[in-house]
């Protein structure tokens, strides 16, 4: 009987003569470059994350809200970073996270999920595009590296697309024997769709051996997890994590930093996870938008504008915190609520990423966010 | 796929072991719509909202009561000199937050209480209490909604059921939405599955779950008698909260960008204030009286923001509850409403990318009965678009789960074991996590470690399965239109439990 190694081998063979096979790699010489990027749905309160203290406006503005982040460690004269953030500030102050503040998508409405659509397809407005931008990364870099893996249970709309992309997220199922996987290859041979998925499906189980009885449920899981696919020589070399609970119209203090606890504690255990790859390592986080600046009548904030992302790894060239800050007198506001979003978030993630992998950025930019041509990438993210 | 399979598994819930082929497919699903009768509301020993709302209100009465008697809790943990600088506590309604979330989106870590010295801690233990019993309730209703999917003689509609309960997304994260997440199904959309999308929309918007979940119970106009008060006393910011409002426009009736602006939300927002819940609305002004049972709609006149509202050009007169039900009214009336309602059962039926002249037809049968919702089912079965080959929808995971159970002839469930099943597979039952609700989309359900799971559920499924025979089932389940890939994988199997599985993960099987 066939074990899972040889039924991979096989279905790698099948799928060259058909000709559907992965593409080659010739050309580039392949570097050992890794990103991933953690998606904050939900809208992640920027200002309650790398909190604009030195603003005058800031404290009368955000009310109770302003408590937890006026004693929090600063991060220059203007900014500093809440306080559940342990292990982030420590990257920060070994010069591996760089944080951006005043940053938007093209999205100027406030719905999660076109906001959601517009951060993920890296479009001008919503559903305009039919792929994710990290999918159109894939076509960007040397193509030996073009391996991409959702640690989740289906593809998130930033890695769909024309490439192929696996997804894994831990089960507690039993593993089915090896003999049904084998029957379900062969029941699936003649349906492109399923096909497709199973063979993906085979080929992560592959990878991760025995961490089916891993219950990830805890983010640091999570990113130990994520860190596992990414670390071998033949692993993934991008990865997409999804986190929620960040819309935080009620009780946004508590709310906020435990969001904040799990964040800092998945980027400790890829940092851990990774061992010396982190020093190859980028890891973005963003979210869709911002929250409103002014706190509402139930403790929280409601949908805003420009809010704040991260670059974090070894990779990055961090300690510092980018940023045309706009103020928060409630006359710099956009429409009298929201911070004013300054730099473009694509112009950002497009510099990133072509620091990271060599790549013109113009080219990233045209390539990721083929309607915002214009913006002028920011460059000088990543270390040479 | 034959007519009757495409009735059987794409209007119905999958054909079930043993059941008899409908003749006539459109007649069968027709008749279903006079004979549905709504079971769930009250039946048997499934709790409703108004005794999931009893025991929240006995919680919070007994966490006062230790306020009381302890102060407040962080002064108790400080108390038992815990390690300095403990971080804020997550407040006592976001603990124990659900069943067993799925695993990627619980960032939260465990309660930081966990880490330290066990310490009596009073607080604690209480909303461990409150929080079993949460999901206890849960998995009951979990298993009411599966047994009632595996039993009914009116599929169609069930899936209309599970159609509504989706389009009006709440979600059991927070303890207090644990236990009445699925008694927004029961109450407010069962009842209405065959009346008018109006009296739908007015029961789910003064539905408890949907009051708590979008945050609706705590909004307070801030130049109603409440606001004011609270205002001159200068200590804490209360006012408006304008979750539900947005939501009812952009998910619920008109559809985002559809037209309305910022400021139609706010107005909105402002013309529900007031609208709450009797006992367990909590927040600034909460309802600590017990004029009313604890979870009973209640209209707080003197927390509505008084004056007259304009909303998208109209204007609508100082009227208490009265104002927010016109407007809800007017939505529901609204030709946007009617192409949004039309669109989302077009894609539900007719495919990922809804048929246009489908949407059309049906955008147009919403506006000429006032949204009724028999005449809408009825457009759907006459639509030439939702009879069509291929398959166009991939089974959601609690569509796989249900068909599959239903081709066993499963008809029972252990509420643990259904509720983990559905953890597993991705999809726990009213936990969307989001007020969109669960995609209906394949790109959201067919993903590689997706098919996996399926594939490890039905192998264990089928172990358990009585003894079926795979060979015989699978033509049953579908009628003239069974792959000769299947037929051969079944017939090859090494044992019979074996076929079974390949039969549940069957292509026939994966899609409707």
């Amino acid at each position: 009987m066939l074990d899972r190694r040889s039924l991979l081998v096989r279905g790698a063979l099948t799928a060259l003569a058909s000709g559907v096979a992965p593409r080659m790699a010739f050309a580039k010489a392949e570097t050992d470059r890794r990103f991933v990027f953690i998606i904050q749905r939900g809208a992640a309160d920027g200002l309650g994350v790398i909190a604009p203290v030195g603003d005058p406006a800031f404290v009368s503005q955000r009310g109770d809200l302003a408590a937890d982040l006026v004693g929090a460690p600063r991060l220059d004269s203007m900014f500093a970073l809440h306080p559940a953030m342990a292990t982030t500030l420590g990257l920060y102050r070994q010069g591996q996270a760089l944080f951006a503040h005043a940053v938007a998508s093209p999205y100027r409405d406030r719905s999660h999920f076109d906001g959601q659509n517009v951060l993920e397809t890296g479009g001008t407005g919503p559903y305009q595009l039919r792929d994710g931008w990290m999918n159109r990364m894939l076509s960007l870099i040397p193509s030996g590296e073009a391996r991409a893996i959702a640690v989740t249970a289906t593809v998130p709309m930033a890695l769909r697309g024309p490439h192929e992309v696996a997804s894994y997220a831990p089960s507690a199922l039993p593993q089915a024997s090896d003999d049904l996987l084998q029957r379900v290859s062969m029941l699936y041979q003649g349906d492109s769709q399923l096909h497709g998925l199973w063979s993906e499906a085979l080929s992560t189980r592959e990878l991760t051996g025995d961490l089916a009885a891993d219950n990830g449920r805890a983010a640091g899981a999570t990113g130990g997890l994520a860190a596992r696919l990414l670390a071998p020589a033949n692993g993934a070399r991008i990865a997409m994590i999804e986190t929620g609970g960040w819309d935080t119209h009620t009780q946004q203090r508590a709310r906020l930093t435990a969001n904040l606890r799990g964040l800092d504690a998945m980027i400790g255990a890829l940092r851990a996870g990774l061992g010396p790859v982190w020093d190859h390592t980028v890891v973005l986080v963003a979210t869709e938008f911002g929250r409103t600046v002014a706190v509402n009548g139930t403790g929280g904030t409601d949908h805003g504008t420009g809010t704040a992302a991260m670059l974090i790894g070894g990779a990055v060239k961090g300690g510092r915190v980018l940023a045309d800050w706009p103020g928060l007198a409630t006359a710099n506001l956009y429409e009298g609520r929201d911070l004013k979003p300054t730099m473009p978030l694509d112009a950002w993630v497009a510099g990133a990423v072509a620091g990271q992998f060599g790549i013109d950025p113009a080219r990233a930019l045209t390539g990721l966010f083929p309607g915002n041509a214009g913006a002028q990438p920011v460059t000088g993210l990543i270390r040479a | 796929m034959s007519d009757a399979s495409i009735a059987l598994h794409r209007f119905g819930l999958g054909a079930r072991a043993g059941e008899e082929i409908p003749a006539d497919p459109r007649t069968w699903l027709v008749q279903q719509i006079g004979a549905y009768r709504a079971p769930l509301s009250g039946a048997g020993d499934v709790p409703g909202s108004a005794a999931v709302a009893a025991q929240l209100a006995a919680f919070y009465d007994q966490q006062r009561a230790l306020r009381e008697q302890y102060g407040p809790r962080k002064a108790l943990k400080a108390a038992a000199a815990t390690p300095p600088a403990a971080p804020p506590a997550p407040p006592a309604n976001e603990m124990g937050a659900a069943p067993l979330p799925p695993p990627m989106n619980a960032l939260a870590p465990a309660s930081g209480a966990a880490a330290q010295p066990v310490m009596p801690d009073p607080f604690a233990d209480a909303r461990k209490a409150a929080a079993r019993q949460a999901r206890q309730d849960y998995a009951v209703m979990v298993a009411a909604r599966a047994t009632s999917a595996l039993t009914t003689t009116t599929p169609f509609i069930e899936r209309m059921v599970h159609f509504w309960a989706n389009h009006f997304a709440v979600s059991a994260d927070k303890l207090q939405m644990v236990g009445l997440a699925g008694t927004l199904e029961f109450e407010a959309i069962r009842p209405h599955v065959l009346g008018s999308f109006a009296d739908m929309l007015n029961a789910v918007e003064r539905h408890p779950a949907m009051l708590l979940y979008l945050d609706q119970a705590v909004s307070i106009g801030p130049d109603s008698e409440v606001g004011r008060r609270i205002g001159a006393r200068g200590k804490r910011k209360v006012g408006l909260n304008e979750n539900l409002a947005r939501e009812i426009m952009e998910l619920h009736t008109l559809g985002v960008r559809t037209g309305y602006t910022q400021a139609d939300v706010t107005e909105f927002a402002r013309a529900l204030t007031g609208w709450t819940v009797a006992g367990i609305g909590r927040g600034p002004g909460g309802m600590r009286d017990d004029r009313d049972a604890p979870g009973t709609f209640r209209f707080v006149a003197n927390r509505h923001e008084p004056g007259d509202r304009t909303i998208r050009g109209k204007a609508y007169p100082a009227g208490g509850e009265a104002q927010a039900a016109a407007v809800l009214n007017d939505l529901a009336a609204d030709p946007a409403t009617a192409r949004h309602i039309a669109t989302k059962l077009a894609r539900h039926i007719g495919g990922d990318t809804p048929p246009p002249a489908m949407v059309d037809r049906l955008t147009a049968v919403y506006l000429r009965s006032g949204g009724d919702l028999p005449t809408l089912y009825r457009a759907l079965i006459d639509s030439p678009e939702a009879w069509r080959d291929p398959a166009p929808k991939f089974r959601t995971p609690w569509e796989w789960t249900i068909a599959s159970f239903r081709a066993l002839g499963v008809t029972t469930v252990r509420p643990a074991a259904i509720v983990g099943l559905l953890n597993q597979l991705g999809q726990p039952t009213w936990k969307p996590g989001q007020p969109v609700g669960y995609d209906d989309i394949a790109g959201s359900w067919a993903g590689p470690d997706a098919v996996m799971r399926r594939v490890e559920a039905a192998e264990r499924l089928a172990t358990r399965a009585q003894q079926q025979d795979a060979r015989a089932l699978a033509p049953r389940l579908f009628p003239a239109a069974l792959s000769p890939a299947t037929s051969t994988a079944i017939a090859r199997a090494e044992s019979p439990s074996q076929a079974l599985a390949l039969l549940l993960v069957s292509p026939e099987m994966m899609r409707r």
